[in-house]
């Protein structure tokens, strides 16, 4: 079930890592709604274009702008380009993240780099490389993809934790910086999730993670599509710099 | 109309401070109390004005009126 919002039509979103699991959730949700939604895509030009005209059969406008959250000066053109010759942007969706599992000994500096720089410094400077237009624009909202474990810890996640941690950090000074010229900044933490990299998980460990849930379920895309539509929408308003746990009540 | 003058009438008309009180010497700072937000929106209205782009490291050196219109001045020229 997905809720509605009426000011959503329209409304030009770009959603980063919008090609596959929770971010096509959310630019399915957002196209259902009416909105246009912008996706940035890396490389797979044939599944940038089929997502894009899956968007579109469901009515409004999509538009896939090819580059690297990490490839600071290709996002500032592409996304410089859209605003100046397509349309302003008033919402934003900081969701394209990686992680690479293993214990901290482990982990490389290298690899420390690539999951900051496309979690944390990614989103700031996709958000950044947007400023000006959201200063010219109305209603804006931004959503910022952050993780349970990154308020809850978890082992073999540290460097992926740190960077969700740090997108609160992030999202919270700019809801600060920008509440007077009414822009909004909310962060949404997931928890388990049902996704293709969930579903390779083996059956004895999706069972034990259950456990763990008090809803004793893993939550659905669709589920995290939707209070990211609130957020996005004038339904959430009065809403700002807020963290919000998406998570069958795993960390209560 | 000069360019000052049209200096003048944006810096008024984003304060709402009567351009008859505005001259080269006004300080955004220091007479029209603008924090560096306010200040990237006039640069913004500036720029949208005058087609020139003003880089942010430049915006820091712009303190007064006066240095806003030699600056435009330099650039479109």
């Amino acid at each position: 079930m997905i809720a509605t919002y009426s000011d959503l039509k329209d409304k030009v979103i770009l959603v980063t890592g919008g090609a596959r699991g929770i971010g096509k959730s959310i630019c399915l949700a957002l196209a259902e709604q009416g909105a246009h939604v912008v996706f940035n895509y890396r490389g797979d030009e044939a599944k940038a274009a089929a997502l894009k005209e899956e968007l579109e059969a469901k009515g409004g406008k999509a538009s896939a702008l090819k580059f690297d959250v990490t490839d600071y000066e290709a996002m500032t053109k592409a996304i410089d380009e859209f605003t100046k010759t397509v349309a302003p942007i008033s919402g934003l969706v900081n969701n394209a993240g990686i992680s690479k599992d293993t214990l901290l000994l482990r982990l490389k500096p290298d690899e420390i780099s690539q999951i900051i720089d496309t979690n944390l410094k990614g989103a700031m400077m996709v958000t950044q490389a947007l400023s000006r237009n959201f200063l010219k624009a109305q209603d804006v909202s931004i959503v910022h993809m952050s993780s349970i474990v990154g308020v809850m810890g978890n082992p073999s996640q540290a460097a992926y934790a740190a960077s969700k941690a740090g997108l609160i950090g992030f999202s919270i000074s700019f809801a600060k910086e920008l509440a007077s010229r009414n822009l909004r900044s909310n962060v949404i933490c997931p928890g388990f999730i049902a996704t293709d990299m969930t579903d390779a998980l083996a059956e004895k460990a999706k069972d034990e993670y259950e456990k763990s849930i008090p809803l004793a379920r893993f939550g659905t895309t669709e589920e995290v599509a939707n209070l990211t539509c609130f957020l996005l929408s004038r339904a959430s308003s009065y809403v700002t710099g807020e963290v919000i746990k998406i998570d069958g009540g795993l960390y209560i | 109309m000069e360019m000052q003058d049209k200096v003048i009438k944006l810096v008024s008309e984003a304060t709402k401070m009567d351009a008859a009180n505005i001259s080269t010497n006004t300080s955004f700072v220091d007479d029209l109390n603008l924090d560096s937000l306010d200040m990237v929106e006039l640069m913004m209205k500036m720029e949208d004005e005058f087609g020139v782009e003003i880089p942010e490291d430049e915006t820091e050196n712009l303190k007064s009126v006066g240095d806003v219109v030699s600056y435009l001045k330099s650039k479109t020229n």
